[in-house]
């Protein structure tokens, strides 16, 4: 449980979640979002929860993004906010 | 409307950060949720099912009845991308692009009008780009060793970390992976769309059915142990082989819904053009 | 002075949670795009589960998988003790919860996906007024 690291990688995770809702591209946010389960399932491996990251891992940074940017390619890309 | 919803989530957030003064010290082994229940299933897990992964053993049998809902509520998610998005065409639709393969010249063929089967031609996308024969080779090549890995993730889910959802997942993401690097009809063809659906229900019906199974034995409904008279085998061990064929269950029907929901999501359920 | 410093390091990654689960909400609420409503509803939604998976750590405890798990069965198995493991109870519930999210989120992108094909548009305000021009 090294507070330096767990402090590093809460920060990404903010910075990762606050691009994720503010970029005006729906695929930015897609892959953002990608970016923000990924660091969550580092998190949770450090804090010793493995299944879960196994979890989030394929689950939120794999199966999740994929089904975002197929919905993005079937919509449309550009948002005005 | 922006500031109502600052003023919400600034009000809720410090509302929020003053119950924390009331939270345990963060890592406390004294904490009230380190004392009531988790001790039992630490220390007794080993003896009363022989599965090492804590986890996995609480997952399946200790709160086995949750594991069972929540199977069936991936298949309804499923179900409803289906309903919602599904539409069956009887005929092919509207115009139709063909590429010529010896010469990449491209062939729009109206609606009504038919093309003479030959094998020169092969039918494209309406957001076609040029094969990548790197992404497709590497892609074929890889896919087998993901299932392998897939498959060794749920069968070991007893020792290390895994299980059915995970291995499940994993298995759906590499027919996605087929479907993404090569076309949406290549992998429809490989794993069609009823056999999916169907094979998504079996999952639910092997879960629920082994509970039913140990019901008609004589104990409770997912009590392992009763599926000793059956296995010949003690009951502790019983256990063990319950939680493996629960978690075989489970990994089939969440592979079979991410198949489905990407089927349904990336062709706006038409099953014709895919990402 | 000093007793403040000690709360904030006490309770920091408490708040660092919250504001998380406030960022989540902010969106859902503000964002006039269908695509990021949805992506706050999952940044939401992954913050709570860290939240519950941090109740579960325990200093100086490791993983939940018990060691010299192979040889022994049933009877003359070592002695375990609950303080040597973290609470095993979050995650189980927790592994719920990320996989009811991915099923909400593929219903959530079936329901955008069919409001675009009705209305053309993805934007709520622009909706609504195609909605009040019937």
């Amino acid at each position: 449980m090294i507070w330096e690291l767990d402090l590093a990688i809460l920060t990404l995770v903010v910075m990762a979640g606050i691009g994720a809702i503010t970029v005006k591209d729906l695929l930015g946010a897609a892959i953002l979002f990608g970016a923000y389960s990924f660091m969550m399932c580092l998190l949770w491996s450090i804090m010793g929860a493995v299944d879960v990251s196994f979890t989030e891992a394929s689950v939120g940074a794999g199966v999740s993004t994929v089904f975002f940017v197929a919905a993005v390619f079937r919509t449309t890309r550009r948002t005005k906010d | 409307m922006k500031i109502i919803g600052l003023i919400i989530a600034l009000v809720t957030g410090v509302l929020l950060i003053g119950a924390t003064g009331d939270f345990p010290d963060w890592a406390d082994p004294a904490s009230p949720a380190s004392t009531h229940l988790s001790p039992h299933f630490i220390e007794k897990t080993m003896e009363e099912t022989s599965v090492p992964n804590i986890v996995t053993a609480v997952l399946a049998d200790y709160r086995g009845y949750d594991t069972m809902y929540e199977t069936a509520v991936i298949f309804t998610a499923g179900l409803a991308c289906f309903i919602l998005l599904r539409i069956f065409v009887r005929e092919e639709p509207g115009d139709r692009l063909y590429r010529h393969l010896l010469t990449g010249v491209t062939v729009r063929v109206k609606e009504g009008m038919e093309l003479p089967p030959s094998e020169d031609f092969e039918r494209i996308d309406a957001t076609w780009t040029p094969p990548d024969l790197i992404i497709k080779t590497v892609c074929r090549f890889l896919i087998p060793f993901i299932q392998l890995f897939a498959l060794y993730v749920i069968a070991h889910g007893h020792h290390s970390p895994g299980g059915g959802f995970q291995g499940g997942v994993i298995l759906g993401a590499s027919i996605i992976l087929l479907a993404i690097s090569q076309d949406l009809r290549t992998s429809v063809r490989r794993l069609r769309e009823k056999l999916d659906a169907v094979l998504c229900a079996v999952g639910v019906i092997i879960y629920a059915g082994t509970g039913a199974l140990c019901l008609l034995l004589g104990l409770n409904f997912l009590d392992y142990s009763a599926l000793a008279s059956v296995l010949h085998c003690d009951p502790v061990t019983a256990r063990s082989h319950g939680i493996l064929i629960v978690e075989i269950g489970v990994g089939i029907a969440v592979m079979c819904t991410m198949i489905w929901i990407y089927n349904n999501v990336s062709s706006t359920g038409k099953y014709d053009e895919g990402l | 002075m000093g007793d403040l410093i000690q709360i904030v390091v006490a309770k920091y990654n408490y708040w660092i949670y919250i504001t998380l689960m406030m960022i989540g909400l902010y969106a859902m609420i503000v964002k006039n795009n269908l695509v990021k409503k949805i992506v706050g509803m999952n940044i939401f939604q992954t913050a709570i589960i860290l939240f519950y998976v941090s109740t579960g750590a325990k200093r100086g405890a490791t993983i939940p998988i018990l060691e010299h798990g192979h040889g022994d069965h049933g009877a003359g198995a070592h002695m375990v003790h609950a303080v040597d493991y973290i609470n095993p109870l979050p995650h189980v519930l927790m592994l719920t919860a990320i996989v009811v999210s991915v099923a909400t989120l593929g219903v959530a992108l079936a329901l955008a996906i069919r409001v675009y094909s009705r209305y053309n548009t993805l934007e709520e305000d622009e909706i609504l007024a195609q909605i009040r021009e019937k």
